[in-house]
């Protein structure tokens, strides 16, 4: 394989990779906009127009740290089961009946963006 | 003939036909004055996918005949007051402050009033539109009572209802109707199937489904029940 030919094959490969990983995050920020600034933020910060009615204060997914400390299985599982199910709080609805597997998985994605400015 | 009966039957001849329209007259009224901001039959969710709901400038209104008491529509149309206080779809009317988000009121749209009978046709008219008899008719729930702090406790503790939805003025959050006075707009059934599968009336609906048993929502409807009894 000469220099070309495996360049241009690397250049197709890094592509194909990065295509569907550069997407969700995408679709992440859409799903975000539309269900989870409501409590957790038009900036991500914790802050949406809920919060004074709220007894717990939604996480600030763009507070580095706090989001470190979750894996992203647990963050999968917060969104589609509810807080409960990672003995948070009930006001952290279970959105499973709203949102498909994929969907959840983009905004995990975007999720990683919004806390640590990487794309997944 | 007098001219007498003449001008009877004239007039008989005139007002016929205007009568046998009028039925007609709300779903026309509905199609040019309601369609340009509520869904009047079902859209394809499947192809416009979640962004749908950010395009909504109105709640979808094809299935407003399972959904209303058709005396609080004619009457709401008459006189509407906002029952979204952040509006239909909140971010678009929602901006940060230096205190967290609020909602701007410039971005909040009013909407029009209707004379009494143009409210009594286009309430005549949604009021046929019934999709979902089939969810309505799976509905258990029978209208109950609850007590006041039992009932507080499952909407806010339990269940978390308040972060989005008002009980009273003033109290509970700003991305959801208030419910203060669901009883009085919504039947019943409806109020009862919506907390039991939201999705299933509406699949871009931000409401979540809390996978409540027959129980809990029954004592969900109920709060809604007491609260809504006591409205003026």
């Amino acid at each position: 394989m000469n220099l070309a030919t495996s360049m241009t094959a690397a250049v197709t490969l890094v592509l194909t990779l990065a295509l569907p990983v550069a997407a969700e995050p995408q679709q992440g920020k859409a799903l975000y906009d539309i269900y989870c600034t409501q409590c957790h933020g038009v900036n991500g910060d914790g802050k949406g127009v809920n919060v004074p009615a709220m007894s717990v204060q939604p996480r600030n997914h763009t507070d580095r740290g706090e989001m470190s400390a979750r894996t992203d299985e647990e963050l999968f599982k917060a969104i589609k089961h509810g807080g409960k199910s990672i003995n948070k709080s009930v006001l952290m609805p279970a959105w499973g009946g709203n949102l498909s597997d994929d969907d959840i998985d983009a905004l995990v994605s975007y999720l990683r963006e919004l806390c640590c400015g990487n794309g997944g | 003939m007098t001219l007498k009966t003449l001008t009877a039957a004239l007039l008989l001849a005139a007002v016929a036909p205007l009568a046998a329209a009028a039925a007609g007259d709300g779903e026309a009224l509905a199609r040019d004055n309601c369609a340009g901001c509520h869904a009047l039959e079902r859209p394809d969710y499947q192809a416009l996918g979640h962004g749908e709901r950010a395009t909504r400038k109105g709640p979808p209104l094809y299935y407003a005949g399972n959904k209303f008491r058709a005396e609080w529509l004619e009457a709401w149309l008459q006189k509407p007051e906002r029952l979204r206080p952040a509006g239909v779809f909140p971010p678009a009317a929602v901006t940060s402050g230096p205190d967290g988000d609020v909602v701007d009121p410039t971005a909040l749209v009013e909407h029009p009033a209707l004379d009494a009978n143009e409210a009594r046709l286009v309430s005549e008219y949604l009021m046929t539109l019934r999709p979902h008899d089939d969810l309505i008719a799976a509905v258990t729930y029978q209208p109950g009572t609850i007590a006041q702090r039992m009932g507080e406790l499952n909407f806010t503790k339990f269940n978390g209802c308040d972060a989005c939805h008002q009980d009273a003025p003033g109290y509970g959050g700003f991305s959801g109707p208030e419910l203060y006075t669901a009883w009085q707009r919504l039947q019943p059934a409806f109020i009862a199937a919506v907390i039991a599968d939201p999705a299933a009336w509406d699949p871009n609906t931000l409401m979540p489904n809390a996978g409540l048993n027959e129980a809990a929502v029954g004592r969900l409807a109920n709060y809604l029940k007491l609260i809504g009894e006591k409205q003026p």
